[in-house]
């Protein structure tokens, strides 16, 4: 039986590259002067929905809510077996915290079918593992958190093996769920050459548009769009449009998404300054050592 | 979602597998306890299970003035969604204005369903909580008496105050080993109300077919001396100055990510911001350069001694003792004075 999959991937800031340049006076981060990934652990839930599709057949789809750039992760889903990309975005969706983004992420996913929803555990900018079961609460799913294997698919029940911390835990669940995938779970595969050529032009309508302009930047409104229209439909039939979705067309309440729809809010924002402690130089000499252990004996740090 | 409730408690969701309350929601009574009196409100204890009544004293003793003790034949093995209703329910009938969960593995599964449901803020992986005042930027009004949630996000290097306003309870989950586990006051009294408690199958959709934990290699947690290494110990083999140093001193051996992905130690071992927090009263950092997901792990720690052979290392930040020098010649000159002075006295 083939299946219906459903992976939600995020672009984030390489968190990893965090050096003191980066960050501002005030605390906060210079977003763009990191590059701009992939999410770790997204790809390894897009692995799972692909070690799915290689078995049992079926179909995935990926969707990531951002900025329009965001459209790169997509295209890298294609390139590596997704059949599908969406991407949601719209201004108002700006300051969603974790409860916004999975309300917004449930108005997507539920326009769409689905046996299996994979989410990464765990993003490296919020760094909150929230969304996940958030986004299964609001779709009325099962959640299987923390899975590190995929043990077994039949009919309409799944196996997986959870991670939890110190052991594992093996769990069987009725369709359709959602999965939570770590790190450990695969080694994700790298993009297929064949697949690259095939979708290396793969826009979503935001591109279409701005690559338009940038060809007749003497072209009006109307004009724009009217090439738009063409443009897209073409893209469309080669299968090569990423799908553009905004508040509206989710037909989502305002109410709920973006700040207003965030109950978690920042007071304040700190960079990390190392601690200036009292601190002593010892000299890496008998004496030095011999001092310094005599103290920490005397003040009964060593018992 | 709750309105705002000034006279709420404060809840601490007291998890616990096989009859026996995780060391986290431990360590966070203490803080909750702290926070309780602040507000001037009672610090409760919700714990959910099967025949686990023997615990509910065990939280009194530990600081709870109450405890909701939510016991049920299908409580008796952690599920998300079973778990989940049962706090929805108690959460709207007694309205918390703060409840806390360990950021344990089920408390990161079940804190964010809850959350969702009763369309209330959730704060990920706290290190520290306050109370404190908020005025909105735009108009000006002070909030008083919130919780300060503070988080460290972006890969730990920035820290995050994050507040609720308006839609409560103010809800988050707190790392494991930032907080001292408080000590048990057998004279301590306490409230315990047994809830009532519906519940059928349909919030069972897992079926656990099986389950294997291992015993951590190490309790790094309750080691008072700590001797970690870094990948600057260089090898497996080398790794044995560690350990001798640890073994000298009374302490427990651990190490950097770094030195666990190289195969130095098992990842037991491994302190910091995917491994153990730990707050021992002495911390010697051998061949580690100081990273902030290190040090996120260790900075507490009453006394730290750093051997690295670069001045700019940023562990010298944070050290007490700043040993400059080659760890291969320092540390084998530790454990050399530290046996003389046991023989001595
Ligand atoms: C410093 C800071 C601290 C924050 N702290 C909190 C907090 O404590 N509580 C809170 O509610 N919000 C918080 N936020 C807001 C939060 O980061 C955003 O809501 C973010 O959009 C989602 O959270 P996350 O990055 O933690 O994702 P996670 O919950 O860690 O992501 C898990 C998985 O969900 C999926 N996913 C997440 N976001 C998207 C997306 N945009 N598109 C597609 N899939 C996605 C991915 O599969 C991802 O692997 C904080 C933000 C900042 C900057
Ligand atoms: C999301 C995330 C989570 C992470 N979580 C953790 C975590 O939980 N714990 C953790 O530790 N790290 C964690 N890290 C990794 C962290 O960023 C660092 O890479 C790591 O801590 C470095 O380990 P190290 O100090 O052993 O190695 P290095 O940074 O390579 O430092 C080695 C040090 O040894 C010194 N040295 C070398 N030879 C000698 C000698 N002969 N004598 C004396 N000194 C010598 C060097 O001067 C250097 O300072 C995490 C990273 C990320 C991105």
């Amino acid at each position: 039986m083939a299946y219906k999959c459903v992976v939600l991937i995020k672009q984030v800031p390489d968190t990893k590259r965090v050096t003191g340049d980066v960050m501002n006076d005030d605390g906060t981060v210079k977003r763009s002067a990191l590059p701009a990934i992939f999410n770790p652990e997204d790809l390894n839930a897009l692995e799972t929905a692909l070690e799915i599709k290689d078995r049992f057949g079926g179909h995935i789809t990926v969707i990531t809510m951002g900025l329009p750039g965001a459209a790169a992760i997509l295209r890298e889903s294609l390139y590596r077996g997704a059949d599908d990309a969406i991407l949601v975005t719209d201004r108002r969706c700006a300051a969603s915290d974790t409860l916004a983004t999975s309300y917004i992420l449930s108005c997507a996913v539920k326009k769409l079918d689905y046996d299996i929803v994979l989410c990464g555990r765990q993003a490296i900018d919020g760094d909150t593992a929230q969304v996940g079961p958030q986004l299964a609460e609001k779709l009325g799913i099962t959640q299987i958190t923390y899975v590190e294997q995929l043990i077994e698919l039949s009919s309409k029940t799944i196996t997986a093996q959870r991670n939890i911390g110190n052991g594992w835990q093996q769990v069987k669940a009725e369709l359709p769920v959602l999965l939570t995938v770590v790190g450990d779970a695969n080694e994700p595969r790298v993009a297929a050459a064949r697949k690259m050529m095939k979708y290396k032009k793969a826009s979503t309508p935001i591109e279409v548009s701005e690559q338009i302009k940038a060809e007749n930047p003497k072209a009006d409104e109307a004009e724009i769009a009217e090439l738009l229209e063409l443009r897209a439909k073409a893209l469309e039939e080669k299968g090569l449009l990423i799908k553009q979705w905004d508040l509206d067309s989710l037909e989502a309440d305002l109410a709920w998404c973006g700040m207003s729809g965030s109950p978690t809010k920042v007071h304040r924002i700190q960079s990390v300054v190392l601690a200036a402690k009292e601190s002593k130089d010892i000299h890496p000499t008998p004496d030095g050592i011999a001092d310094m252990i005599h103290e920490l004996i005397e003040e009964k740090t060593i018992a | 979602m709750i309105d705002v409730n000034r006279k709420g408690e404060v809840w601490v969701f007291a998890e616990q597998h096989g009859g026996k309350i995780e060391d986290t929601p431990l360590e966070l009574m203490s803080k909750a306890r702290r926070l309780a009196d602040t507000l001037g409100v009672k610090l409760a204890a919700a714990v959910l299970g099967d025949r686990i009544k023997p615990l509910a004293k065990k939280l009194v003793r530990h600081g709870a003035d109450k405890v909701y003790l939510a016991e049920h034949p299908l409580l008796g093995q952690y599920q998300t969604n079973s778990y989940a209703k049962v706090m929805y329910d108690l959460i709207h009938k007694h309205e918390p204005q703060i409840v806390l969960y360990g950021a344990t593995i089920a408390g990161r599964d079940l804190a964010p369903r809850i959350a969702s449901a009763t369309k209330a803020g959730l704060t990920a992986d706290c290190t520290d909580l306050q109370i404190g005042d908020h005025t909105t930027a735009k108009d000006k009004k002070v909030h008083k008496n919130l919780l300060f949630q503070i988080r460290p996000a972006f890969g730990g290097n920035i820290v995050a105050t994050i507040i609720n306003l308006d839609r409560w309870p103010q809800m988050a989950t707190v790392r494991e080993g930032v907080m001292p586990m408080p000590d048990a006051d057998t004279s301590r009294k306490g409230k315990i109300i047994e809830e009532m408690v519906e519940l059928t199958r349909e919030y069972l959709p897992l079926d656990i077919i099986d389950e294997h934990k291992r015993p951590k290699k190490v309790d790094l947690k309750a080691a008072r001396i700590i001797v970690a290494g870094g990948a600057g110990v260089g090898s497996r083999d080398n790794f044995q100055l560690v350990w001798d140093l640890a073994n000298c001193l009374g302490g427990a051996p651990a190490a950097t990510r770094a030195a666990v992905d190289l195969g130095f130690i098992d990842h037991d071992h491994q302190v910091g911001q995917t491994g153990t927090t730990v707050r021992p009263s002495l911390y010697v950092a051998v061949g580690i350069s100081g990273a902030i997901q290190h040090q996120a792990g260790m900075a507490q720690s009453q006394k730290i001694v750093a051997v690295n052979n670069d001045p700019d290392a940023p562990i010298f930040q944070v050290a007490h003792y700043k040993i400059l020098g080659d760890l291969n010649d320092v540390v084998p000159l530790m454990i050399k004075t530290i046996k003389e002075k046991g023989i001595q006295e």
